[in-house]
C-alpha cells in the first residue's frame, strides 16, 4: 500500500513539473502574472510530492518490505538499519529518487527565496527546472520504476555490494547529487537569461549563492568519494582517474571555472556568452555523468545498473536539454552586448586565464574518458586510457594553474601591472625556489615532480597571503590597524583566501602521498615485525571473528606507542564477496596503512604503507568547500540580491 | 634457453598467489621497481579499472610474475610491454600507445589550449569600439571655460 502510495506521488509529481516547465514559459512569454506565479506554487509541491515519494521507498527499506522489488535486490533483513537507509540510494532507481529529490528541493529553494527575482526571469528560470524534473521523472516512471511490486514476495533479499556497506554510502551521494544538482540551477538561470535576451551584473549576483552552494556540495562530494575510496577499497589509493571519478570532476572543473567568470560578469559587466556557455556546460557534463554511470558504455566500479534501454533515454535526455540550450545559446547570444573592456596584464585577464585553463583540463578528462569509446566505434580498436595518460596532460596543465593563482589575485582590475606584482611576489618566489633546491638537495634523485608540486603549492600560498596582507595594508599600517582592517574584510575575500590554500594543502598532501610513500609487500608469521617509516609493526596473530553479515579473518599488530592495529579480510554472504578492511593510524606526519590477506598455514600476507601527510589531502578539499561557505554567507550576496536595477534601460540588448 | 629460463622462473614463484596481492618481490631493487613500475601500466582484464598492482584477481596475480620473469629474464621494459599487446592488444596498456590512431588523444590537450589562445589573442587585437570624435572648437572652449580655474 505504501509503495503504491508512493508510485502515485511520483506520477503526481511528474503532472506537476510538465505543468510547471509548460505554463509558467507560455505565460511570461504574454506577461500574465497569474501564469508565472504558478511556478513557484508549482515548484514547492512538486518537491513536497517527491519528498514524500522518497519518504515511501525509505519505509519499505526500513521495514525490509521485500515484494518491493528494488528492496529485494538491493537490502537484507540482517543489514544493520544505517545500511538499509542509505541502501535506499546504493542502487540505481533509488539514486534516481534522491536525485529528484535534490532536484525539486532546488527548485522550491529558488521559488522561497527567489522573491526579489524579476517575476519574468523566476518564472522562466523555474519553468526550465520543471522541464528538467519533468524529464528525470518520466525516466524513473517509464525504465526504472523503484516501486515495482514482486509477486509472490521474497522472504528475503539478496542484500546490499559490502563495498557500500559503509558510512560511506550515507554522505558521498547526497553530497555529490546535490552538487550535479545544483548546477542545474545555473542552467535554469542561464537559460532564462538567453530568453530574457539581457545579461547583467545583476544576473551573475543571483546565480553566484546557487553555483557557489553546488560547488561546495559537489567539493565535499568528491573529497568524501576520494576518502572512502582510500579507506574501503584496500589499496591506499585516493584517486584513479575511473570513467564515474572523471564524470564528477568535469562538472567540477566546469564549475570553479563558472565561479570565476560570474565574477567577471559581476564586476565588469564582460564574459557574458562565455559565462552562460559555461553554465549551460557544466549541467550538461553533469548530465553526461549521469549517462556514464547508468548506461553501462564504461565499465566501472561504480556502475550498479546497466541496461541498454535506460541509456538510450538519459543519451535522448542529454541532447534535448544541452542541444536545446545550445541551440538557444547559438541563436541570442550574438544579441548579448560585449561589456567593458580590459588590458591583457588585469584581473579580468587572470581570470580569462583561469578558465582558458580549467575549460581546457575538462575537455582533457572529456577527452581521455570518452575516446575509447569513439575509438571503438569508428574503428573498432580498444584501448584503454588510465592513469598514466591523465597523469602526463593534467599535470601540466594544473601546474601553470596553480602558479597563475599565485599571481592573478594580486592584479588590479581593468589594468594591471606584472611587475610590480612579481616585484611584489619576489620573496615568494624566492623562498619556493630555495624550497626546490633544498628538497633536491636532501632527496637528491627523490621524486622530482612531488619536489616541483611543493614548490609550487608555497609558491601559491605564498601569493595568496601576500594578497590578504595586501588587502589589510600590512606594510603601510601597524599589526593593530592591518587586524581592524583583515577583520572588516567581506565574507567573499577570507572564502576565497580559504578556498585558494586549500588547493595548496591538497596539492602538498597529493605530492607527499604519491612521492614520498613507503610500501611493504610480506608474508608474516605471528612475532614476526616489519618496520616502516620509523614504526616497529609486530604481528601478534590472527583470529576469525563474526560480524552482523559477515566472517572475518583478523589480524592484529602491535606498535609501539599507537593502539593496536586490527585489519580484516571480511567474506560477506549476501552477495558473496570478499573484501579488505584497511587498519589505519593517523600520524601528524602521515598515515600508518595496513592491509592482509587470507590467513594460511600460519602466515598471513600483507600490504603495509606509510602515505605521509594523506589526511591533507582531503583537508584541503573539505578547506575549499568551508571557503565556499563562508563565500555564501558574505553579507553582500543576501543584500544585494534585492537591489536589481529595475531602472536600467534593455540598452544591452542589440536588435 | 630463454624460454628455460622463463618457466623455471614462473615455477619458482608460482607457490603463492594470495588475496591481495601480496608476491614475493625481486632480490635486485632495481629489478623489483622496473617490475613495479610495469605493473603500474597494465590493466587487469577481468577488472573494473583497475592495473594489476592495485588488483588482488588471480589474473592479476599471474601477469605480476609473468612481467618479473620476463625482468629477471632481462627484457627490456618495450619488449614486456610488446609482449603483452600481442597477446591481449592495446586494451592491456593504461599508457595508451603513440600511434596516428591516439593522435588526436595525445595532442588534443594542447591543441585546445592552443586553440583557446589564438581566439583570445585575436578576440584581444579585435578593434575595440571606435574612438570618440574629437572635440569642436565650440566644445573645446566650453571645456576651457570649465576648466578655468580663474572662474568664480
Amino acid at each position: 500500500m505504501i509503495a503504491e502510495l508512493g508510485q502515485f506521488l511520483l506520477v503526481l509529481a511528474f503532472g506537476v513539473a510538465v505543468l510547471q516547465g509548460t505554463v509558467p514559459l507560455v505565460a511570461a512569454m504574454r506577461r500574465h502574472a497569474g501564469g508565472m506565479a504558478l511556478a513557484g506554487s508549482a515548484a514547492v509541491l512538486q518537491f513536497l510530492l517527491v519528498a514524500g515519494a522518497f519518504a515511501c521507498l525509505v519505509h519499505a527499506y526500513v521495514t525490509s518490505d521485500f515484494s518491493v522489488a528494488n528492496v529485494y535486490h538491493n537490502s537484507h533483513s540482517l543489514k544493520p538499519m544505517l545500511y538499509k537507509i542509505t541502501g535506499v540510494w546504493g542502487n540505481h532507481e533509488g539514486s534516481l529518487v534522491l536525485w529528484a529529490l535534490m532536484l525539486t528541493l532546488f527548485g522550491a529553494a529558488v521559488a522561497l527565496f527567489g522573491g526579489a527575482l524579476p517575476a519574468s526571469f523566476r518564472a522562466r528560470a523555474l519553468a526550465v527546472q520543471g522541464l528538467i524534473g519533468s524529464g528525470f521523472l518520466a525516466f524513473m516512471l517509464f525504465t526504472s520504476n523503484p516501486f515495482a511490486r514482486l509477486d509472490p514476495a521474497p522472504l528475503e533479499g539478496q542484500g546490499l555490494n559490502p563495498l557500500l556497506q559503509d558510512p560511506g554510502l550515507a554522505f558521498h551521494p547526497p553530497f555529490l547529487y546535490l552538487g550535479y544538482v545544483g548546477v542545474s540551477i545555473a542552467f535554469s538561470f542561464a537559460v532564462a537569461a538567453l530568453l530574457e535576451g539581457r545579461v547583467e551584473p545583476s544576473w551573475a549576483r543571483w546565480v553566484r549563492p546557487w553555483t557557489l552552494a553546488a560547488w561546495s556540495s559537489l567539493t565535499v562530494g568528491i573529497t568524501g568519494g576520494s576518502w572512502w575510496a582510500y579507506y574501503e577499497l584496500g589499496w591506499g589509493g585516493f584517486w584513479f582517474w575511473d570513467p564515474v571519478e572523471n564524470a564528477s570532476l568535469m562538472p567540477w572543473l566546469a564549475t570553479t571555472a563558472l565561479l570565476h567568470s560570474a565574477i567577471v560578469v559581476e564586476k565588469r559587466d564582460t564574459l557574458k556568452s562565455w559565462t552562460i556557455l559555461l553554465a549551460i556546460l557544466a549541467f550538461s557534463l553533469s548530465l553526461l555523468g549521469t549517462f556514464l554511470v547508468r548506461s553501462g558504455v564504461l565499465t566501472s566500479v561504480h556502475a550498479f545498473a546497466n541496461d541498454p534501454a535506460r541509456g538510450l533515454f538519459v543519451l535522448c535526455f542529454l541532447a534535448a536539454v544541452s542541444g536545446g540550450a545550445l541551440t538557444l545559446f547559438a541563436w541570442r547570444a550574438p544579441r548579448l552586448a560585449p561589456g567593458g573592456l580590459f588590458a591583457p596584464v588585469s584581473r579580468e585577464a587572470g581570470l580569462v586565464l583561469n578558465n582558458l585553463l580549467l575549460a581546457t583540463l575538462t575537455a582533457t578528462v572529456l577527452l581521455g574518458t570518452l575516446y575509447p569509446l569513439g575509438l571503438d566505434a569508428v574503428t573498432g580498436d580498444k584501448i584503454s586510457v588510465g592513469p598514466p595518460f591523465f597523469n602526463a596532460t593534467v599535470l601540466p596543465l594544473a601546474g601553470i594553474l596553480v602558479l597563475a593563482l599565485g599571481i592573478g589575485p594580486l592584479l588590479p582590475w581593468k589594468r594591471g601591472d606584472l611587475a610590480g606584482v612579481l616585484a611584489r611576489l619576489k620573496f615568494v618566489a624566492v623562498a619556493a625556489a630555495l624550497a626546490l633546491l633544498v628538497g633536491l638537495w636532501l632527496a637528491g634523485t627523490g621524486p622530482l615532480l612531488s619536489l616541483i608540486a611543493f614548490a609550487a603549492a608555497l609558491f601559491m600560498a605564498g601569493g595568496v597571503l601576500s594578497e590578504l596582507a595586501q588587502r589589510a595594508r600590512l606594510g603601510s599600517l601597524g599589526p593593530a590597524a592591518a587586524w581592524a582592517r583583515l577583520r572588516a574584510l567581506p565574507r567573499g575575500a577570507w572564502g576565497m583566501t580559504f578556498a585558494h590554500l586549500g588547493l595548496a594543502v591538497t596539492i602538498v598532501g597529493i605530492a607527499a602521498a604519491t612521492g614520498f610513500g613507503e610500501e611493504r609487500l610480506l608474508q608474516m608469521k605471528p612475532g614476526d615485525r616489519v618496520s616502516l617509516a620509523g614504526y616497529q609493526l609486530t604481528l601478534e596473530g590472527t583470529s576469525r571473528v563474526a560480524g552482523p553479515n559477515y566472517v572475518a579473518d583478523r589480524a592484529r599488530f602491535l606498535v609501539p606507542g599507537l593502539p593496536a592495529m586490527e585489519p580484516e579480510l571480511r567474506r560477506y554472504d549476501a552477495p558473496p564477496m570478499e573484501t579488505n578492511e584497511a587498519a589505519i593510524a593517523n600520524r601528524p606526519l602521515g598515515d600508518l596503512y595496513v592491509v592482509v590477506g587470507a590467513a594460511a598455514g600460519g602466515t598471513v600476507a600483507v600490504r603495509a604503507y606509510w602515505k605521509p601527510l594523506a589526511l591533507w589531502i582531503w583537508g584541503g578539499g573539505l578547506m575549499m568547500a568551508l571557503g565556499g561557505l563562508i563565500s555564501l554567507s558574505d553579507r553582500r550576496l543576501r543584500i544585494g540580491a534585492p537591489l536589481r536595477r529595475a531602472a536600467l534601460p534593455p540598452a544591452t540588448v542589440q536588435s | 634457453m630463454r624460454r628455460l629460463a622463463l618457466t623455471a622462473v614462473l615455477l619458482l614463484w608460482g607457490g603463492t598467489v594470495l588475496a591481495i596481492g601480496v608476491d614475493p618481490p625481486l632480490p635486485d631493487p632495481a629489478q623489483e621497481a622496473r617490475a613495479q613500475a610495469l605493473a603500474r601500466e597494465v590493466r587487469c582484464l577481468v577488472c573494473q579499472n583497475q592495473s594489476i598492482a592495485d588488483s588482488s584477481a588471480d589474473l592479476a596475480g599471474d601477469l605480476r610474475r609473468l612481467i618479473r620473469a620476463h625482468v629477471v629474464a632481462g627484457d627490456s621494459d618495450a619488449a614486456i610491454r610488446a609482449f603483452l599487446v600481442a597477446r591481449y592488444g592495446d586494451w592491456v596498456l593504461l599508457k595508451p600507445p603513440f600511434e596516428p590512431e591516439t593522435l588526436l588523444l595525445w595532442l588534443g590537450p594542447a591543441l585546445l589550449l592552443g586553440l583557446g589562445g589564438v581566439v583570445l589573442w585575436r578576440r584581444q587585437r579585435r578593434p575595440g569600439p571606435p574612438p570618440a570624435a574629437p572635440l569642436t572648437p565650440d566644445e573645446q572652449a566650453r571645456l576651457a571655460a570649465l576648466l578655468d580655474p580663474d572662474r568664480p
